[in-house]
């Protein structure tokens, strides 16, 4: 793991901060830096596996400064060792480079997270709602919508005996 | 809301290239899907051109429901994700928990989640291999796999009352203490009853000329593609990818225990369905030696630590244990974890199940994502099914063993 | 030795509901968990067989009682009815499972909360998941129900021609409330300009 970091340090000195929790070590980076970071991490420091991408809303929470929070979760398939990276986007419309040239695997993460908190990223090549309908407005695990939603789940026509 | 076409690409179907191809939808209910899961496909005469998933058929918010529900009631949700291994779930999501909060668990408490991890494990790929057989013709090695799921179902049953949803596990610990007549039940299941039944699955399918010609060389996963397409699991272990979390971050009891992690090079369907026929001879194995070592003790953390909900007597009888009862059930109090946030993850019988957990502070979670297996797996689907014919289709989805509720959340 | 009568008179009525109720051929709509416990029913060890309820057929046009056992989302919902739709009359309903029935544990966003606000339905089986006893029980009420109630044109369907279920939750949204979800666009689904 200090070599990860040592190699953070050396190519992006302070745009690279360190945090530790547990056995989480995770690199806050700046989004425009993300994909570098990224691509060094995979080429250069073995972490070849894309474990998962998740999205977070901060509007809430204690003393947040940013809206929104991407984490990318990456291993290592060979010695299993992880590393966490997370960038921080803002209204009104946070946007991201797209991890889908680096690993195909992000291609479902990703729109997930669109779907999810409406967060865009640059460069994916299928940028659609993949949970939520297609016509659905709202993005439902941001922190202003609530959790009953708005009265969509109900507004279908009831079918009736004499209808079939 | 009519069915909305779900095609990214323009198929322009004027074009003298692509006029004789048609588009077939498939699903959202169908058998072969099991559950619900929407194909839109393009096909050339009998063969896949090009498969596009429309998938969100089951989408229930759970992880919207996570941020409203505390550290323990939210394994009751847990449970309904992966719905044929729902214990391996509440292991997942209590490991995390435990880590965020940092608790060590007693060592009984650990025993004997490893235990109903495996058997789960068991079970979960007893449907996969029963269900991928009868989506191939073979209704006998299903049944036979049902009736032994059956038996896990009555072990599941004794210990928690639940047979299917048992919602066992607890922050630090468990719900009940198993008794004395669950050990001798989970050794009879693996001494005499999953050893003839596993022997019977074997023997309808690996030599069945059917099954092999349908299986054989589909769906091809090479190494690289299982990295690159973040596959976990057996389906990467199929592909060659020597990746398993119990061996690789030792969680629960599995550092003590000796068991192998099964791989295979060939990466296609016969390859998963034998990884998942050999993975729970491995189970079978972990558990026998789990059951004969169970250690004594209690299964909960100290109940000084005030993090465990104290058992019926203690709340009843003394006043430490109702003080502490009603602040683990007060909407204002409950826990206090750190304010930070973790990754944590376990290997589930699909898989890699993660969660990150965001934690403010408060008794319930501000944020629970799920790194659901089943999600990863089926965004390859399109990939290993281009250029097969229809027919191979539920032989692919059936080895990659999709669970609707995992998948959607 | 009392001679035997070579035939038999009743009510033709009875007749067909004896047929009718001793071999429901059920439509599977497996959605989530309660499906699972569906497979279990059907299996070896509770064999809905015996209730002549066996034969699940996943074509809606051969089939005469929906079972629909699990949550049902709201892009699922006009599947489901679809469905509905192209089952032929006689059909019957059984909704499988706290889920189907009431939204069970999902009171969110995406879960309608019970399907017997879009369809109508004849038995209920509570549970999370039910048991595959309660599910037999469920076939076995609904074997009475058709033959106490059914008749050989299927009249028993022709009065019912008003929405059963509970109050119907769709509402009107004023202009600036409104936003684009699927559905019907004089409801709360009218799109914002």
């Amino acid at each position: 793991m200090s070599n990860t970091q040592q190699l953070l340090a050396d190519r992006f000195g302070d745009f690279a901060i360190r945090e530790e929790f547990r056995d989480n070590v995770r690199f806050v980076v700046s989004p425009d830096r993300l994909l570098d970071v990224l691509s060094l991490l995979k080429n250069e420091a073995g972490f070849d596996f894309l474990a998962d991408i998740t999205g977070i809303d901060y509007l809430h929470y204690p003393n947040a400064t940013d809206r929104y929070g991407v984490v990318y979760c990456l291993a290592n398939s060979e010695t299993a060792e992880r590393v966490y990276v997370k960038v921080l986007v803002n209204d009104p419309e946070p946007t991201l480079e797209s991890a889908y040239s680096l690993w195909k695997g992000a291609d479902w993460m990703e729109r997930e997270v669109f779907d999810m908190f409406g967060i865009v990223f640059d460069g994916h090549p299928d940028l659609r709602r993949i949970l939520m309908p297609e016509g659905f407005a709202a993005f439902p695990l941001r922190k202003d919508y609530p959790l009953r939603g708005r009265g969509e789940r109900h507004n279908f026509e009831p079918n009736i005996r004499a209808d079939g | 809301m009519p069915l909305a076409p779900a095609l990214p690409f323009a198929v322009d179907e004027e074009s003298p290239e692509q006029e004789f191809l048609y588009t077939l939808n498939f699903g959202p209910q169908h058998p072969a899907t099991h559950t619900t899961l929407r194909l839109i496909l393009t096909l050339d005469g009998e063969t896949i051109v090009k498969a596009v998933p429309d998938i969100g058929y089951l989408h229930s918010g759970f992880e919207k429901l996570g941020e409203d529900l505390d550290y323990n009631q939210y394994v009751t949700i847990v449970d309904r994700m992966n719905y044929i291994s729902p214990i391996c779930n509440e292991v997942a999501w209590h490991h995390a928990v435990e880590k965020l909060m940092d608790i060590e668990i007693t060592p009984r408490c650990k025993y004997i989640r490893t235990i109903i991890a495996e058997l789960a494990r068991i079970s979960d790929h007893l449907l996969c291999v029963g269900a991928a057989s009868l989506d191939l013709g073979g209704i006998t090695a299903f049944m036979y796999a049902f009736n032994m799921r059956e038996k896990v179902y009555d072990i599941f049953e004794t210990m928690s009352g639940q047979r299917f949803h048992p919602s066992y596990t607890r922050v630090g610990g468990l719900m009940v203490d198993v008794k004395d007549d669950w050990v001798a039940m989970v050794r009879t299941f693996i001494k005499v009853d999953f050893p003839k039944a596993h022997a019977d699955v074997c023997r309808l399918l690996n030599r069945n000329k059917i099954f092999l010609d349908r299986t054989k060389g589909i769906g091809v996963l090479s190494k690289e593609e299982a990295i690159n397409r973040s596959a976990a699991g057996p389906v990467a272990r199929a592909s060659g990818v020597a990746r398993d979390l119990r061996k690789d971050e030792p969680y629960l009891a599995y550092g003590d225990l000796e068991f192998d992690v099964v791989c295979s090079r060939n990466g296609d369907c016969l390859a998963r369905y034998l990884v998942r026929m050999e993975e729970m001879r491995e189970s079978a194995r972990i558990i026998s030696q789990a059951v004969e070592n169970i250690p004594a003790g209690p299964v909960n953390v100290n109940i000084e630590d005030k993090l465990t909900i104290p058992d019926k007597s203690a709340t009843y009888r003394s006043i430490e244990g109702l003080i502490q009862h009603f602040e683990l059930f007060m909407w204002n109090r409950r826990w206090k974890p750190p304010v930070n946030e973790l990754y944590a993850a376990t290997e589930a019988p699909n898989g890699e199940l993660g969660f990150y957990i965001v934690s403010d502070g408060e008794g319930r979670p501000y944020r629970c994502r799920t790194r659901p297996p089943s999600f990863i797996h089926f965004a390859i689907f399109p990939h290993l099914m281009e250029g097969h014919s229809i027919g191979d289709l539920p032989a692919v989805l059936g080895s990659l063993n999709i669970i609707a509720a995992e998948l959607d959340r | 030795m009392a001679v035997m009568p070579d035939f038999l008179i009743t009510k033709l009525d009875w007749v067909a509901n004896l047929a009718r109720a001793n071999s429901l051929w059920p439509m599977p709509f497996a959605t989530a968990c309660c499906g699972i416990e569906l497979m279990a029913t059907a299996s070896s060890r509770y064999d809905i067989a015996r209730f002549g309820s066996e034969a699940m057929r996943f074509s809606p046009r051969q089939c005469d009682l929906m079972l629909v056992a699990g949550r049902v989302a709201m892009k699922m919902v006009p599947v489901l009815q679809r469905i509905w739709l192209q089952m032929p009359e006689p059909k019957w309903c059984i909704s499988m499972g706290a889920c189907a029935s009431s939204g069970g544990v999902f009171d969110t966003y995406a879960v309608v909360q019970g399907i017997d606000r879009f369809l109508p339905v004849d038995v209920y089986v509570p549970g999370c998941p039910p048991r595959p006893e309660q599910l037999i029980r469920a076939v076995i009420d609904l074997q009475e129900k058709i033959q106490a109630t059914g008749t050989v044109n299927a009249r028993e369907f022709t009065d019912r021609t008003t929405y059963e279920g509970p109050t119907s939750m769709i509402k009107t949204l004023e202009l600036d409330q409104t936003m684009v979800v699927p559905g019907d666009f004089n409801t709360a689904t009218r799109q914002r300009d």
